[in-house]
């Protein structure tokens, strides 16, 4: 489903995000990439929504290289990409249903989908009282749980969450990491960041460590080494 | 699709415009003073021209005939005057009018009258006021005076004297003036204009920058340019439409108040001997309100809209 082919990634200050870095993820697949800070974890993930261009190497979605689209054809597979931020990046003057609209509006579902859908992944996040409640009303693990509810309310192929804990308590993050987990049960692809052992540890499955920019290991037994 | 393509934009738009209330006020503020700025050339443009007409209509030059001229020839001399291209207007005054206006206005002047009475006769001459189309044509007028010569049947010259030396100084500054003036007024128009609209983008950028987190999320999502710039475009737009209202009535309300203004300062009598001061905006914001109204609300609208979509492309790259 996605491919990255030897990337590597160089800033202009020389700094190496990413370094000659290759994997593929499969279809229903969570998978966790794990390292410290500074490892590549994030611009891995930005490299996938465009939001980064490799230096060299190249990231294939279903066979299609994504630096290779136009900006129409990059909005339309950007629109079957759900994406989780560890900073929510909710818009401020939006309520929660419109935080969770717009998303839907923009690719263009009718009204009455929208209508219809929005309180119900709400529901699924379990914030279907804060609906018309403006982010700023919200606490951290009630804005990721919004975060979340966009990014799924499209119905994406894949979501991406880039440390979607990190500004969370034990309690938000459990409660986040289960979330993603049922979305995974339900036949997405999830494509996780943290740096967070104890997270690792709650789901199992795929975890790649990344260390300066390289990729140490690629488990399949849900290890976290570093 | 598209229907609703523009509902939501729009929509959204106006949502943004209300919810970003601070940020609307600068925007609004700012805009509006720059259209004030349009509104003051407009007005200044407008009492400028009205000043520089009437000037143009106090200068005239007069053709004055011998006393036996006969009203034949001075007639046809009037009539060859215009049809000369350089010439706005002629007026005859028969001596009888001569007599009869200086008559009225001395006519308190026991001395003057009496002097009049012991002339005896009619003393003064029939005459020609001619008005150019442009000041500086008087001289070619003169010199067509000059060179026909008008004379009566008898070979004598009608004409007793025409005035245009007289008054030459004067039309010959106004004639160098006038286009400076307009010129000058031109520039600082444009100065303003350039000023205004360099303020105004600056301050939309500002705006679209503050937004620029939320432009990123929205391409993220999978949103297209137009679906991102179009609400911009449209806050960008009520900005301008919100400024030009105010700016229409903040016009309204100078033209009518300098007006009583003038009035109150030179008092209703003065003003009125000074006829080209009395009512010139009030009169010219009634007369051409619409064009006004399209030149406020087009450049309001133009000014919002234009520099929300060109700010918003380079947020438009992620």
């Amino acid at each position: 489903m996605i491919y990255y082919d030897k990337v590597s990634k160089v800033y202009p200050d020389k700094t190496v995000a990413l370094d000659d870095v290759s994997f593929g993820i499969e279809p229903k697949e969570f998978v966790t990439i794990v390292g410290h800070s500074g490892a590549g974890k994030t611009t891995l993930m930005k490299m996938l929504i465009a939001e980064e261009w490799p230096t060299d190497g190249a990231v294939f979605f279903e066979s299609t290289n994504i630096h290779k689209l136009s900006k129409k054809e990059m909005s339309k597979l950007r629109r079957r990409i759900g994406m989780v931020f560890q900073d929510y990046r909710l818009i401020p003057t939006k309520t929660v249903y419109e935080n969770i609209a717009f998303a839907m509006e923009a690719i263009g579902r009718n009204d009455a989908e929208v209508a219809s859908d929005v309180p119900h992944v709400l529901e699924l996040v379990d914030l279907g009282h804060k609906i018309w409640n403006f982010p700023r009303e919200l606490s951290g693990g009630e804005r990721q749980r919004v975060a979340i509810a966009r990014a799924i309310v499209t119905q994406p192929d894949i979501i991406i969450a880039d440390e979607p804990t990190g500004n969370l308590d034990p309690v938000n993050t459990y409660e986040i990491i289960r979330i993603l987990q049922k979305i995974n049960e339900l036949g997405r692809t999830v494509l996780l960041t943290t740096h967070n052992k104890g997270v690792v540890d709650t789901i199992g499955g795929r975890v790649i460590t990344m260390e300066r920019g390289k990729i140490v290991k690629d488990d399949r037994s849900g290890r976290y080494i570093l | 699709m598209v229907f609703t393509t523009l509902k939501r934009i729009t929509r959204t738009g106006f949502v943004n415009f209300w919810r970003n209330g601070f940020l609307s006020f600068a925007a609004i503020v700012v805009i509006t003073l720059s259209l004030c700025s349009f509104g003051a050339i407009i007005f200044t443009s407008a009492f400028g021209r009205t000043l520089l007409a009437d000037v143009k209509d106090k200068v005239d030059i007069n053709v004055y005939f011998t006393l036996s001229a006969p009203e034949s020839d001075i007639l046809a001399l009037q009539s060859d005057l215009n049809s000369l291209p350089e010439v706005a207007s002629t007026t005859y005054v028969s001596r009888d009018d001569a007599l009869a206006a200086f008559t009225a206005r001395w006519q308190d002047n026991a001395l003057i009258m009496q002097g009049l009475q012991e002339v005896g006769d009619n003393p003064f001459p029939a005459s020609i006021n001619i008005k150019a189309k442009d000041p500086g044509r008087y001289g070619d007028i003169a010199a067509y005076l000059t060179n026909k010569n008008p004379t009566d049947a008898s070979g004598t010259p009608i004409i007793e004297k025409v005035n245009y030396q007289e008054n030459k100084l004067i039309i010959d500054r106004l004639s160098r003036i006038i286009p400076t003036v307009e010129q000058a007024g031109t520039v600082i128009a444009l100065l303003l204009v350039i000023v205004a609209v360099i303020v105004v983008w600056n301050t939309i950028r500002l705006i679209i920058f503050t937004a620029k987190d939320e432009i990123a999320v929205m391409k993220l999502v999978g949103a297209s340019n137009i679906y991102v710039r179009g609400p911009l475009v449209v806050s960008g737009i009520m900005y301008g439409l919100v400024s030009a209202a105010i700016t229409l009535v903040l016009m309204a309300a100078f033209a009518y108040w300098s007006d009583t203004l003038l009035l109150r300062l030179a008092g209703v009598q003065v003003a009125a001997d000074f006829g080209l001061l009395v009512n010139v905006l009030s009169d010219y914001f009634r007369a051409n309100f619409a064009e006004i109204f399209v030149i406020i609300v087009g450049a309001g609208v133009v000014l919002g809209g234009v520099s929300s979509y060109i700010a918003a492309r380079r947020y438009l790259k992620v």
